[in-house]
């Protein structure tokens, strides 16, 4: 079963934000998008879920086994950590969205899968620490049960040890047949558990990379951004 | 106990206990430079048949002959021993007035209170919900005439139209008058409660109706709605889930906080329909200058306000966890 998107294009009344993206993604796999800071990688995620903002013109097709996808099957875990209901501790908030996919979660088991202790279930969001939320929300996407997940940012501000079992942990549900889409800027960190990795600049693909194009000089890559992207990240004091 | 309360607590009690003396010699300042001579105002239209030695005689028996300053110690002395002293207008003591005509007010405000509450939040929600359709647009334009709507004016209406005009509901008094109190039904008391009841709760229904749809519109617009609308969450699930809490957490702070307007509206509404409580009590005590009673009942509306705010703060640290910090 492959989720298809094709020819993706999202306008706002200000223009155009994103033109012509595609992307397909498979059952058990884990897809990688990376560009730099605007190039419209959380308006992928935002069309994928079907949650973009209201102004937003869509076109292109978002399509699972060759049908339009229902609403509820890809969940997301967002970027923002203001996506936390300040409100409402964080038990509270995995067994709403649970309860929204009609299903039973166990808290404490969603909080384990993505590395917090019990009793974070109690805490509320201004209490936790930046990467602290950051699981959480992942969490949030998971108690959905979807089969498909897209993962914004999850690793930002959470320290190596951490970001590591983050992204092992797509790797691991990747192996119970889900397929994840993880957009980070860490393109290591995408090279190391992705099968392909979508390269946007300013709202356009400029190609999508098999993992072992990220290696050495980046010679592998088509495109002249693509190699200078991944060249920024062999700086000396920050290895891949 | 949650660990903020008892700071929360003292601290408040700390502010009361400064609060407390200062509105007692504000008031009693107040009292003693209003133009109104309390003889005068007790003799009324018995010039003739009362001297000047009879009016410094009774100026005499209620201490006004003595200067401010030595009145006011006494004052302080008798309520030292619990005593609020001896009403003029009423003739017996303070606190048996106080007593007395309380529960007729407590019952008039706290009707109020919980009617405007339960419809006041109740609409905000679903014009909240139903943003920019007809239900919001019908309610917003209610809410909006009802703000703009005097009490007294709203009073007047009401006892033209269901009391006058339909004769549905009586306009006057807690019981039928000339009724025996072993006579009156708690029908009969429901009956007279509702135009007095209804006067008090429009005043206080608007501002909850459209802070109340506010708070929603601002959940509902959050990134916290927006990533729980991604997942199947609508709009109605979510005014009456998630968004209650910000919503109705704002309302219940707002409307406590307003306990002071709440009263204020309760001494009109006595005044209008002849309800035999505080409010009468009030307006009788100013127009007679019952420096007593004025100084009792200030004090016990000061209480009621105080508690009305600190319910209020305590409320606000219910519903949202951010502000539990230190008070």
């Amino acid at each position: 079963m492959t989720l298809r998107i094709e020819d993706l294009t999202v306008s706002f009344p200000t223009g155009p934000v994103l033109e012509g993206v595609s992307l397909a993604l498979d059952r058990g796999e884990v897809v990688g998008l990376t560009g730099t800071s605007g190039a419209g990688k959380s308006i992928v995620a935002e069309a994928l879920v079907g949650a973009l903002p209201p102004d937003a013109i869509r076109t292109g097709r978002i399509t699972l086994a060759d049908a339009p996808v229902a609403p509820r099957t890809v969940a997301l875990a967002p970027q923002h950590l203001d996506a936390l209901d300040p409100m409402a501790p964080v038990g509270r908030q995995i067994l709403r969205f649970a309860r929204l996919a009609g299903r039973p979660v166990d808290v404490p088991d969603a909080l384990a899968r993505v590395g917090l202790p019990p009793d974070t279930a109690r805490l509320y969001p201004h209490e936790l620490s930046g990467g602290m939320a950051r699981r959480v929300l992942l969490a949030t996407a998971l108690a959905t049960g979807a089969d498909w997940i897209v993962a914004d940012e999850p690793t930002v501000g959470l320290d190596e040890v951490a970001a590591g079992r983050v992204l092992s942990l797509f790797t691991d549900l990747a192996a119970t047949g889900r397929g994840i889409i993880v957009i980070s800027h860490d393109v290591c960190g995408l090279a190391k558990i992705s099968s392909r990795i979508v390269i946007l600049r300013r709202g356009r693909q400029v190609e999508t990379a098999p993992a072992d194009a990220f290696t050495g000089t980046g010679t592998a890559f088509r495109d002249a951004f693509s190699r200078a992207l991944w060249n920024a990240q062999l700086a000396p004091d920050a290895p891949c | 106990m949650k660990a903020w309360l008892p700071a929360l607590l003292a601290g408040r009690l700390i502010r009361l206990a400064w609060l407390l003396p200062l509105a007692a010699v504000g008031l009693f300042t107040l009292i003693s430079l209003a133009p109104i001579d309390p003889v005068q105002a007790y003799v009324g239209g018995r010039t003739s048949q009362i001297g000047p030695e009879q009016r410094d005689a009774i100026a005499a028996a209620w201490g006004l002959d003595r200067p401010a300053v030595e009145r006011f110690a006494n004052w302080l002395g008798q309520l030292a021993r619990g005593d609020l002293g001896q009403s003029i207008t009423f003739n017996a003591p303070v606190m048996q007035v106080i007593a007395a005509r309380l529960p007729a007010s407590l019952a008039l405000i706290g009707l109020a209170f919980v009617l405007s509450f339960v419809l006041g939040t109740a609409l905000g929600l679903v014009a909240g919900a139903t943003r920019g359709r007809w239900p919001d647009r019908v309610i917003r334009t209610i809410a909006v005439v009802m703000a703009a709507s005097p009490g007294f004016w709203v009073a007047i209406l009401l006892v033209a139209f269901f009391a006058v005009g339909l004769g549905w509901l009586p306009a006057c008094c807690a019981t039928p008058p000339g009724q025996l109190a072993a006579e009156v039904t708690l029908a009969d008391r429901w009956r007279h409660m509702v135009l007095p009841v209804a006067t008090l709760s429009v005043v206080g229904i608007a501002p909850l109706v459209l802070h109340t749809r506010q708070s929603l519109v601002a959940f509902l617009d959050s990134p916290a709605a927006r990533h729980l609308s991604a997942h199947g969450a609508t709009p109605l699930h979510l005014a009456f889930g998630p968004g209650l809490r910000h919503a109705a957490g704002v309302a219940l702070t707002l409307h406590l906080a307003g306990a002071g307007e709440l009263f204020g509206g309760s001494v009109l509404a006595e005044a209008v329909f002849a309800w035999p409580g505080l409010g009468q009590a009030t307006v009788r005590a100013a127009t007679g200058a019952d420096a007593p009673l004025l100084m009792g009942i200030g004090l016990a509306t000061l209480l009621f306000v105080f508690a009305g705010n600190l319910l209020a703060d305590v409320a606000a640290r219910l519903a949202d966890p951010r502000l539990r910090g230190p008070a």
